[in-house]
């Protein structure tokens, strides 16, 4: 029972024994970001579906680091998108309404999609403004 | 949301913007371990969605699948997928009994025949119907009535899947799966003890988005969530390469978090998605909190020859025991099978309903 109790019971050791996964990443990214310069090329990359430990999920989004830009947007929930230090490189979190993760990318483009304003909301929008001129 | 509308209309109405829309549509692609480059194709195919017909037959089982789905806390994607669905018939969650729910789900097949997705958690007793009743009709009719106009059959948890704990040796209720009985209707295998929620969903949004099937494994399963073995996505898989295993649950090797092979880890024999999926909103799977994996997404995982024993090493007296409750629930099974098939194939055929006569004869 005392081991159970104990907290360091279940640390694992160091992220950089585990599996590996963050330099081949950052390479992957690095040639994404080149498609990006020479053909304008859009990738994402799913977090979630790649088997990593936290502390290597840490270790990334530390070598990626923080940029310029910072939004958060309220659609079915937050979603925080930050452009790390590399431009053109940028961490997307999805959050639902109880905050709760419930998605992880990085996408290497100008700008991600979600930032943009739709088609359909813009003129949801027009059709409103112009009802309150009327 | 009426039968006619789109999945996209009823968003629109709920106030949900396109910019909403393709978040979830993202989070559904992540959900179901579709590349990112798919986002915009669910988002045309789910725009277009309308809303099918879903009966859910429950049969030998502990409600334990139903619970996972309905305790995982991710609204936005689930709650979206379910709002999407017309859940017609699900003896646990609907408000009408007796009568009246075997009214919905009679009214429920006739107006979508052919067309509606039936789910199945519990295995089936095959050795007397009345071990499992509802509302009095055995579930070998009820199953093979319902099929009958059936688009796709979800077997939801191992018991649908492959007979589960209900057929552990010796069997005694004759339980089989799903794909036993039902031999010409498409059949999606969702196995685990229970099944990961997402899982559920992610099959229920490929059959909204792509109208068709998932791919599926030689099992039957999504190739998309049991296509790898947890072993593979393991992240203490580093450690079995190494050599490095806790021997037992409190030595170094435990406490440094090495790979638990040793302690009868089944994770390189299971193909389940626990290992990046993960259980609690996320929060972590077995192994990652000092547990070998049990292997309950594969068929006969609880007649697996001992947890706690590593897949390599013989099981010895395990085995022997189980060859002995083997032999005697075979034995017990025929002679009950004798006993009961007559009676069991005359009410199947014609829908008679079982009555607490039957349950007495069959002790």
């Amino acid at each position: 029972m005392s081991c159970l109790t104990d907290t360091n019971v279940l640390k694992v050791e160091a992220a950089a024994s585990l599996t590996h996964n963050v330099q081949p990443l950052l390479h992957e990214i690095r040639h994404a970001l080149a498609r990006l310069l020479d053909d304008g090329g859009h990738t994402v990359i799913d977090l979630r579906s790649l088997p990593l430990a936290a502390e290597e999920v840490e270790q990334l989004l530390d070598t990626l680091g923080q940029g310029e830009v910072y939004a958060r947007l309220h659609a079915l929930g937050p979603t925080e998108i930050v452009e790390t230090r590399y431009p053109g490189v940028w961490v997307v979190v999805h959050f639902n309404n109880d905050n709760e993760v419930i998605g992880k990318t990085i996408e290497i483009c100008d700008i991600p999609d979600l930032l943009r304003s739709q088609q359909e909301d813009i003129r949801l929008g027009l059709g409103q403004l112009q009802s309150q001129l009327a | 949301m009426s039968k006619d509308e789109t999945l996209g209309e009823a968003l629109r109405r709920q106030g949900i913007t396109r910019r909403g829309f393709l978040k979830f549509c993202a989070a559904t692609a992540s959900m179901m371990a579709l590349p990112p480059s798919m986002v915009p194709a669910i988002a045309a195919a789910l725009e277009k969605a309308r809303r099918p017909s879903v009966i859910w037959l429950s049969f030998q089982e502990c409600t334990g699948c139903i619970e996972s789905l309905t305790r995982s806390h991710s609204p936005t994607v689930e709650g979206l997928i379910f709002d999407a669905i017309s859940l017609d018939y699900q003896h646990t969650l609907q408000a009408a009994a007796g009568s009246a729910a075997e009214a919905a789900r009679e009214t429920a097949m006739e107006e979508n025949y052919g067309k509606y997705i039936l789910i199945v958690d519990g295995s089936i007793p095959l050795a007397n119907p009345g071990y499992s009743t509802i509302a009095g009709i055995s579930n070998l009719a009820m199953l093979e009535e319902t099929a009958k106009g059936a688009a796709a059959i979800v077997s939801m948890g191992s018991c649908a899947a492959f007979g589960g704990i209900p057929k552990a040796k010796p069997n005694p209720t004759g339980a089989v799966s799903v794909g036993d009985i039902i031999k010409d209707k498409p059949i999606i295998n969702v196995p685990g003890c229970p099944p990961i929620p997402v899982v559920i969903t992610g099959v229920l949004a490929h059959f909204l988005i792509f109208g068709t099937i998932p791919e599926l494994d030689a099992l039957g399963r999504p190739m998309a969530y049991y296509g790898q073995s947890i072993h593979d996505r393991c992240y203490r898989r580093p450690f079995y390469d190494k050599g490095k295993f806790a021997n037992t649950f409190d030595d170094e090797g435990a406490k440094k978090g090495w790979c638990l092979y040793k302690l009868g880890c089944k994770g390189p024999t299971t193909y389940n998605a626990c290992a990046t999926t993960k259980w609690n909103d996320g929060t972590s799977f077995p192994i990652e909190a000092g547990h070998p994996c049990l292997g309950c997404s594969e068929p006969d995982f609880w007649d697996g020859g001992g947890f706690y024993k590593a897949i390599s090493t013989p099981t010895g007296d395990v085995a022997k025991a189980a060859i002995y409750a083997a032999g005697a629930g075979a034995a017990a099974g025929l002679a009950l099978g004798a006993m009961n098939r007559a009676r069991r194939d005359k009410a199947v055929g014609e829908h008679v309903k079982t009555t607490i006569d039957d349950l007495e004869k069959g002790d």
